[in-house]
């Protein structure tokens, strides 16, 4: 689960953040509400998710919500992968 | 027609949210011509006040020139005022065909097709082109009319960071089994002034198999050797596959925007670009005009000369009176002051020195990035932008801002 959470908080820094970037992202820092992740880019996100944990996201799951915090794309994976 | 107390208290109620969170939109009223110096009447019902304009996007000052006002007088005598009509039913003119012919020349593609706005023709361009087997990857910071007609259109989304040509890369890696890709990017970002790296970015769609789309709003008339725009200033004439501009700021400042670019591409817009299909012709006045402004541009380089000499008093005044400004090649000069309240308070300070400019802040620009815009013009004289300099130095050492580091502006005035 905490290599989980490490790696996902890893993809989205690299992903979202610039070098010189004020923002700090952290396990419950709000992605998409707060504009830091654009939803045009969910779908490298999701397709990281579904190639690094070989899992299939369907779209009824890829929503804000689920996506919006490290820790909800954590539970979203966990679930998935428990199914 | 039910609009009683219920509905009516909805809508106070959201636009008092704008005005609570600082973001309500007052109009300035201008009681002049566009130029660069204008009389302004704000708030209204308030006394006229003559300013000094730098916040227009009449980058060649064409939009009141006497030539351009002449020519849009004759197109109104010879071809009429409206068409009443969409362009296929019976809204097509001779002279939009002469100007499509001459954007074409001008921008150095295969074809054009002219909308009512550069709004439009990026609202419709990609629906008309591409499907769910495509992908668009544009760059984070495109114009919100981008950001639109992506939203608009079928295929799929992916963007990359602002003008980072390897995160780029990744993302035509990612996406190379798609039938198309496209990749997408203003060719001057209209909030920071910088430019596309076009060279790399067409060598990225080379090896990666990918189509290049440019907006050059903020550039057609004005940057590269004669003014064609980023591709000719990043030497990759011929190479973008798609370029959407508008006659609404360097080319006369009126409407209209086009979509140029390969002969199909534009073809395919002609048939299937909804606000192109569905919405009026631009008017013969407004068509007379720009096609002027074409042949004044067409003829020297001189308009475009005296603004690159503007901006280049602009920007080296305000470096050395201790501003941070952000770099560019474009007559957008936007000066750093981070703090949203700061943006707003030192627009209100210029206006009472005479000079006309605006805070942007955020949502406009992201938070902690606010900043004021200024945009030169050609039609700018060295007199007036001494003032304009000497009123911004003048409030920044009210504010005690000159010669401060980002960190330390924030210190004293927060994000």
């Amino acid at each position: 689960m905490a290599e989980i959470k490490e790696t996902i908080l890893e993809y989205v820094k690299d992903e979202y953040l610039d070098e010189d970037d004020d923002k700090e992202i952290k396990f419950d820092t709000p992605l998409i509400s707060s504009g830091i992740v654009d939803s045009f880019s969910m779908i490298s996100l999701k397709r990281f998710l579904e190639t690094k944990y070989n899992i299939q996201i369907p779209d009824s799951k890829a929503t804000a919500e689920a996506f919006d915090t490290v820790n909800n794309i954590v539970k979203t994976v966990e679930e998935i992968k428990s199914e | 027609m039910t609009y009683n107390k219920k509905e009516r208290d909805i809508f106070k109620d959201e636009l008092n949210n704008i005005r609570n969170a600082g973001i309500f939109k007052d109009e300035r009223i201008i009681c002049a011509p566009q130029d660069s110096e204008i009389e302004v009447e704000f708030p209204a019902g308030a006394e006229k006040k003559s300013l000094i304009n730098m916040c227009s996007n009449n980058y060649l000052g064409l939009s009141s020139h006497p030539e351009v006002v002449k020519a849009a007088i004759k197109g109104l005598e010879n071809r009429g005022y409206g068409m009443s009509s969409v362009r296929f039913i019976c809204g097509t003119q001779d002279i939009h065909k002469k100007l499509e012919n001459m954007l074409t020349e001008f921008l150095g593609t295969e074809d054009t097709i002219l909308f009512p706005s550069c709004m439009d023709a990026n609202a419709g361009v990609f629906e008309a082109i591409l499907n769910e087997q495509d992908v668009m990857i544009s760059d984070r910071l495109v114009h919100a009319s981008i950001v639109d007609g992506i939203r608009l259109c079928k295929a799929q989304t992916d963007t990359y960071k602002h003008s980072n040509m390897n995160h780029l890369e990744k993302k035509l890696q990612f996406h190379s089994d798609k039938r198309l890709k496209v990749i997408i990017t203003d060719g001057i970002f209209s909030m920071d002034g910088d430019m596309a790296k076009l060279d790399e970015i067409v060598k990225l769609a080379e090896k990666y198999d990918a189509l290049v789309f440019v907006d050059d709003s903020h550039a057609s008339g004005f940057i590269g050797k004669t003014g064609k725009g980023t591709h000719e200033f990043c030497n990759v004439l011929g190479k973008i596959d798609i370029i959407t501009t508008t006659l609404g700021k360097a080319l006369g400042g009126a409407s209209g925007g086009c979509v140029s670019g390969r002969a199909e591409i534009v073809e395919m817009c002609r048939q299937k670009a909804r606000p192109y299909l569905f919405s009026n012709t631009i008017p013969p006045v407004v068509v007379s005009a720009a096609i002027k402004v074409l042949e004044i541009i067409s003829k020297n380089t001189e308009r475009k000369d005296k603004l690159e000499k503007n901006t280049e008093f602009w920007r080296n005044g305000l470096n050395e009176a201790g501003f941070i400004v952000k770099d560019g090649e474009s007559p957008i000069v936007p000066i750093m002051l981070f703090n949203a309240k700061l943006s707003q308070d030192f627009a209100q300070d210029l206006y009472s020195e005479g000079i006309y400019a605006i805070g942007f802040f955020y949502p406009v620009v992201p938070k902690g990035q606010a900043r004021i815009r200024t945009q030169l013009s050609a039609s700018h004289e060295k007199p007036q932008l001494e003032i304009a300099l000497d009123a911004f130095i003048k409030i920044g050492k009210k504010y005690d801002i000159l010669n401060k580091t980002k960190e330390e502006i924030i210190e004293i005035y927060g994000l």
